[in-house]
């Protein structure tokens, strides 16, 4: 059982859990996650790590309720337990000294991407952080990320809040020297950025957390196309060369349980009772 | 005047099961197994030859004529006792042993008749207990001596309760929700009910053996590490990577490993779905690629979650299927076909990134390979397509590769496995491994056979160490 010492609401249906978890704390680096489960009949959920804290033994994750399990979590108190707890899994980003890094966030992953943008900011780099979500009401992590950003945007799909969509890059990319380029978000998020980044030919990693059932390499559910070669996104990820990934395969493969999604998510809002 | 010799009884007692039409749609254990009175029937049938092949042909010795004599006389206490002084996971070895390949094999009994259901016979002892309660053998006096496990399958299991009855301590770190490895992931619920592995495992706990799950090897601690606070390590990691065949369509949607699909349906209990979280999405037409037990188990997983037709497409003929007879026999019952000497090529997709239909090509049989058996060869010309919407691709697995990329000093073959000497010693003092992680996929029997020899080698160390 792994206690939450921690449930904060960011903003309505994204709520912030610290887990207790003492020796995986100890272990885990910025862009790797944890598979937690909440119940003997729960599923298996795979959520990047937004931070840990090695003294406390803690490790904090952020999640938007879209479905039945991650709404379920979202129903959890302060000192309610969840059954399992898994980690770290994947491989760690890979941070260094590389000059400037642009760090592209998008909902609820702008939380895990302030982690690794600590982590380049703290190795010396000039980071340049964009944080975006749907609408100004469901933005996170900001204040957050300015701490650590040398420069920090926002951008809303509707426009309420900073820049609407993503065409300001254009614009910035072609301003800016730019060594490296880390994305984190909606995969429609991670395509459009790969896509506006490859004529300027620079290297651009983007985060992949498809569909995926243990984690650690057994059931290659999340398996995906990176320059024409099959890898699987939890071990050999979840960070790939976005210019190499497959994103039409991916955003195809997203959608693969969605019907059965739903009808487990009305089941949950019935009580449970059998369809 | 000598006693009149009884008839020599040719055939095996009956197992009953449940029927085939009605056990298509459910996920209860389809063999019954004996009743007492069967179980006497089948033990008295057994000749007492001197030789006693059965027991060179158990992995792990099972002193078979024993336990024969002792279910003879009732006195099926006794009988389990036996068992587990060789076996520690009898309830299952009963079920999934491919006993016609081992101890039923070179049975003299089986030279005039059917061989002795040896396998039937242990599941029954086993199940007599576990209805009766568990009971714990005295223990050794402790060693204090501690021993590190990786992995809660059949071989680490195994090795765990050994060196436990030895008096050390063994610490197992699973990486999985639930121990059993492939006994809990792989082998569905009809087979091998889940509680009969959890009772099994409460068992290994009751010898003093510590399981802890959600424990990664390789991530959370490197083998490295482990030495730091043990003894010495037993590496059990198995072989759980899926294999696929790299031809065109294999990431479409409604393609799975059959790993991916098990996992789903008897870790996660999709069949339980809505109730149980995890989802699985099954067809109307399923093809089941490959010819094993995972073929086998993925195809009357698919049937019983409602598939109208489920295919079983295998490249070699029947004669050369890496397969427990039983399960092939239960699957054909039950209607699932089987389709030999046939390989697909590629898979076709719809618009929306979903599998529609496959190619496939006629194969025939060449000269034997290295696995001993027929080569199989692609006819050219002989490709034809057929619709599908559900593909599991159960051609086989390879071994877990993060404790090799992580270890420090390992020494591995070039198919991943690691090297070790006739004892389950590797290349690193004080780390022993077996199972599918040294061998390759291979059977739970086996791999509980080197399960064994690994926890007495490192008794030896452990006990002649200063």
């Amino acid at each position: 059982m792994y206690k939450i010492v921690t449930r904060r609401e960011l903003v309505p249906h994204i709520n912030l859990f610290e887990f207790s978890a003492k020796e995986i704390a100890a272990k885990t680096k910025p862009g790797q996650f944890v598979i937690l489960r909440i119940d003997e009949d729960g599923e298996r959920i795979p959520l990047t790590v937004a931070s840990v804290d090695v003294g406390k033994g803690t490790i904090t994750v952020v999640c938007h309720e879209v479905g039945k399990s991650t709404k379920q979590l979202g129903n959890l108190k302060q000192g309610d337990c969840i059954l399992d707890l898994l980690g770290p899994l994947g491989k760690p980003a890979e941070i260094g000294k590389l000059g400037t890094v642009l760090c592209v966030g998008g909902g609820v992953m702008v939380a895990p991407l302030h982690f690794q943008v600590r982590a380049f900011h703290e190795a010396g780099n000039k980071v340049i952080g964009i944080i975006g979500a749907k609408s100004e009401s469901q933005l996170i992590f900001e204040d957050e990320m300015r701490e650590v950003c040398d420069d920090l945007y926002v951008a809303t799909d509707d426009g309420t809040r900073g820049y609407k969509g993503l065409d300001f890059l254009k614009e910035l990319l072609k301003e800016r020297k730019i060594d490296r380029v880390v994305v984190m978000g909606p995969v429609v998020t991670m395509k459009t950025v790969s896509e506006l980044t490859r004529p300027h030919g620079i290297p651009t990693i983007v985060n992949l957390i498809p569909i995926m059932v243990d984690g650690m390499g057994m059931c290659g559910a999340c398996r995906v196309t990176v320059g024409g070669k099959t890898m699987f996104a939890c071990v050999d990820g979840p960070d790939f060369d976005g210019h190499q990934v497959d994103f039409e395969e991916l955003m195809a493969r997203m959608k693969m349980f969605t019907p059965q999604e739903k009808l487990a998510f009305v089941f949950q809002e019935e009580g449970g009772r059998r369809l | 005047m000598s006693k009149p010799k009884p008839k020599i009884k040719k055939e095996a007692v009956v197992m009953p099961k449940q029927d085939p039409k009605e056990r298509g749609g459910n996920f209860d254990e389809v063999a019954l197994g004996y009743t007492e009175e069967q179980v006497v029937a089948e033990a008295e049938r057994c000749l007492e030859c001197v030789k006693a092949p059965c027991v060179e042909g158990c992995p792990v010795e099972v002193d078979i004529p024993a336990l024969i004599q002792l279910i003879r006389e009732r006195k099926f206490d006794e009988a389990i006792r036996k068992v587990k002084e060789k076996n520690s996971l009898p309830a299952i070895c009963g079920r999934v042993c491919p006993q016609e390949t081992q101890c039923q094999a070179s049975c003299t009994m089986g030279k005039v008749g059917d061989p002795i259901s040896v396998g039937r016979l242990e599941r029954f002892v086993a199940d007599w207990e576990r209805k009766r309660g568990y009971e714990v053998p005295q223990q050794s006096a402790s060693t204090g001596k501690r021993v590190a496990i990786v992995g809660a399958g059949p071989a680490g299991l195994t090795a765990a309760a050994d060196l436990a009855k030895l008096g050390h301590e063994a610490v197992i770190f699973e990486a999985l929700h639930k121990p059993g490895g492939v006994l809990i992931y792989g082998i569905p619920e009809f087979r091998l009910p889940k509680k009969i592995v959890e009772a099994e495992a409460e068992y290994i706990e009751k010898l003093g053996v510590t399981i802890k799950v959600n424990a990664m090897i390789g991530k959370l601690y490197t083998i490295n590490e482990l030495l730091e606070q043990f003894d010495a390590v037993f590496i059990g990691s198995g072989a759980g990577l899926p294999r696929f065949m790299r031809i065109p369509g294999e990431n479409l949607c409604g393609v799975y490993s059959a790993n991916e699909f098990l996992i789903r349906v008897n870790l996660m209990k999709a069949y339980d779905f809505p109730r149980a979280a995890t989802p699985v999405f099954v067809g109307e037409k399923v093809a089941v690629i490959g010819g094993g037990n995972t073929a086998m188990d993925s195809a009357r997983c698919a049937l019983r979650l409602g598939a109208k037709e489920v295919k079983i497409v295998y490249r070699r003929s029947r004669q050369e299927m890496p397969v427990r007879a039983e399960e092939v026999e239960n699957a054909e019952e039950e209607g699932i076909a089987l389709e030999f000497l046939t390989n697909p090529t590629k898979f076709i997709g719809n618009d929306r990134g979903w599998v529609k239909a496959m190619e496939c090509i006629k194969m025939r049989l060449g000269e034997p390979d290295a696995s001993g058996r027929r080569r199989p060869i692609p006819i050219e010309g002989s490709e034809f397509t057929r619709d599908v919407d559900t593909v599991i691709m159960a051609i086989g697995r390879t071994p877990n590769p993060i404790i090799q990329q992580t270890t420090k000093g390992l020494e591995v073959t070039k198919w991943g496995t690691i090297v070790v000497d006739e004892n389950g010693k590797t290349s690193i003092e004080g780390v022993y491994a077996g199972g599918d992680i040294v061998t390759g996929q291979a059977t739970v029997i086996s791999a509980m056979g080197a399960g064994k020899k690994a926890a007495k080698a490192i008794h030896q160390h452990l006990t002649k160490k200063k």
